[in-house]
């Protein structure tokens, strides 16, 4: 059973996510005692790979895939698997992945699991574990196909690296006219600011901050971490925020390493949406709120004081530290 | 314009989610089903369409008699007719082909599924339609308006929004952004009673093959106490972050 990955990029460069699934590749290639070939589209230099334990890239350069086109892509993917003879596909869980992934899977007959948190469970029969109910359970999924397709959680298996020599070919698959029937004719990113879907760090306020006039020491925080900032429904529906900042089961899920909840009292939607991540800090003026149930570490107090002064402390060490 | 938006009926965002017979089966006691929250968006977006521009609203639903309810909820809110496939929906490429079937033999312009249902998370169907009948598709969808037989849709990317043209017949994947949610539909008395006198079509499922099958169900481990700290003392934090959980 070759393994396939089709390792993203932005601008040329992989995203940390690639890394992640290379890693998480080479583990599964490991116990099956096969080999790990990438899929790249448009990366000049795919050299990083080699940290990740790759056997083979699959170098696809194309103008007309610049942009990211979901059909396109899952066609690239799909020749890729057909060339490798792969059986187990792998992609990320961005949004981008997450599109093109369906499309990947039934045109190979494949069957398809997302929301994969750990190394599969067996592979006669095929055992994944999955996010599902919105973070609150897991599901212990079987793919009966020949071929199968899994979408990896992010950050749910980690960076591992594990040297390698990859041989490079470059990749020339069909495409067809109808797969740039959609056309992308404006693309609007933030810039400068670390996102939610990258963050390693998230830095959350909820209605306890009283007005969006006192975001700024939420944005302080943020910067001083490195971190993104995010917010609760209510916030996003006052429209003290963005709704590209909610966090929750109708928002956009968390997985990052840290999450600083500032008071947001934990509404179960809420703690659904960030139930994935590693280490929650919750810092509220009420001991009762039920976030602090589902904590690692707790400070109750009044935000307008503590939060000041954890960005402080947090400067602090990091001058320290640097 | 023709439009079928796409229906699960799931928990409720406030439910508890347990499991019985041995963690085989989800435990739907005491649970209440709501219409999926990504597909309720799609809907008040397509009876927006309805109401301005002039369209018919089909629902859908693959499941049980139970899930009527749920159909019935989508006609009081406004759509014209409702369509439940009658069938479990363990596995979503078997679901995906029931819609695609729908969809072959209706001649919709516009079809309207939630990027994700909010119980299995799959987030497969609105893709695996798109791929069964090969038409137009734009996932994770924050606005789509329709002009004629073309379409401007917007999507959510990784750190911001990207706008697309196409033409229809045309697949979305939607979620929050479509509309408001302050603009989400309450069903009224008079939508109520209409409800009851709209069609309800009862179809059998084509032969599909199951690709996948959930054969367990796991609660995550329970957590231990949370550590307090006390607010003068956040160099402890700081370093219980640094030292302990090695996050910073």
């Amino acid at each position: 059973m070759s393994i396939l990955i089709y390792a993203e990029s932005a601008e040329g460069k992989f995203k940390k996510v690639a890394f992640e699934l290379a890693s998480y590749a080479k583990k599964v290639a490991q116990t099956l005692g096969t080999t790990v070939t990438a899929v790249t589209v448009n990366v000049a230099d795919t050299s990083a790979l080699a940290q990740y334990g790759v056997d083979k890239v699959l170098k696809v350069s194309n103008d007309k895939l610049a942009k990211f086109n979901a059909r396109a892509y899952a066609d690239v993917i799909k020749h890729a698997a057909e060339k490798e003879s792969a059986k187990l596909i792998l992609v990320s869980s961005t949004t981008d992945s997450l599109y093109l992934a369906p499309l990947v899977a039934v045109s190979l007959n494949a069957g398809y699991a997302s929301n994969v948190v750990a190394l599969p469970e067996s592979t006669a029969p095929f055992l994944v574990k999955r996010n599902a109910f919105s973070n609150k359970a897991f599901t212990i999924t079987e793919i009966s196909t020949d071929v199968k397709v899994l979408a990896i959680a992010k950050n749910s298996f980690g960076i591992i690296e594990s040297a390698s020599s990859p041989a490079e070919e470059d990749f020339t698959p069909t495409l067809n006219d109808a797969d740039f029937d959609i056309k992308v004719e404006n693309v609007e990113k933030v810039t400068g600011k670390v996102t939610i879907a990258d963050a390693e760090i998230v830095v959350s306020a909820g209605r306890g901050l009283k007005g969006p006039e006192n975001w700024g020491m939420i944005e302080d925080l943020a910067a001083a971490l490195g971190a993104a900032t995010a917010c609760s429904k209510p916030v996003s529906d006052l429209g003290w925020r963005p709704h590209s900042e909610h966090v929750g089961q109708t928002g956009k899920p968390v997985a990052a390493n840290l999450y600083i909840a500032v008071g947001i009292s934990g509404a179960i939607q809420h703690i659904a949406g960030i139930n994935s991540s590693k280490v929650k800090v919750v810092i509220n003026t009420d001991p009762e709120a039920p976030f602090f149930k589902v904590a690692d570490y707790g400070v109750v107090g009044d935000a307008f004081d503590i939060v000041p002064k954890l960005t402080e402390k947090i400067k602090e060490f990091k001058a320290q530290n640097s | 314009m023709k439009i079928l938006v796409c229906i699960s009926h799931v928990p409720d965002t406030t439910s508890k989610i347990n499991f019985a017979n041995g963690d085989s089966e989800f435990d739907t006691n005491g649970v209440q089903f709501v219409i999926n929250p990504n597909d309720e968006f799609g809907l008040t977006r397509a009876i927006w369409f309805k109401e301005k521009q002039g369209a018919n609203v089909t629902v859908v639903n693959v499941g049980g008699p139970e899930t009527e309810a749920t159909l019935r909820k989508a006609l009081a809110i406004g759509a014209d007719e409702a369509i439940r496939i009658n069938a479990v929906p363990t596995d979503g490429f078997f679901v995906a082909t029931q819609l695609a079937e729908v969809i072959k033999n209706g001649g919709y312009d516009l079809v309207i599924a939630g990027k994700e249902s909010l119980d299995y998370n799959g987030g497969m169907v609105p893709g695996m339609i798109a791929a069964l009948i090969g038409g137009n598709f734009v996932n994770s969808c924050i606005n789509v308006e329709v002009d004629g037989n073309n379409a401007k849709v917007t999507r959510e990317i990784d750190g911001g929004k990207e706008t697309l043209s196409t033409t229809l017949p045309l697949i979305i994947g939607g979620q929050k952004g479509l509309v408001e949610e302050k603009d989400l539909r309450i069903p009224n008395m008079r939508g109520i009673m209409t409800a009851r006198t709209k069609a309800l079509t009862l179809l059998e499922p084509v032969a599909a093959t199951h690709n996948t099958k959930t054969v367990k169900f796991e609660k995550p481990a329970p957590k231990s106490a949370v550590k307090l700290i006390s607010a003068d003392n956040l160099d402890e934090l700081v370093n219980l972050l640094h030292t302990e959980a090695k996050v910073i």
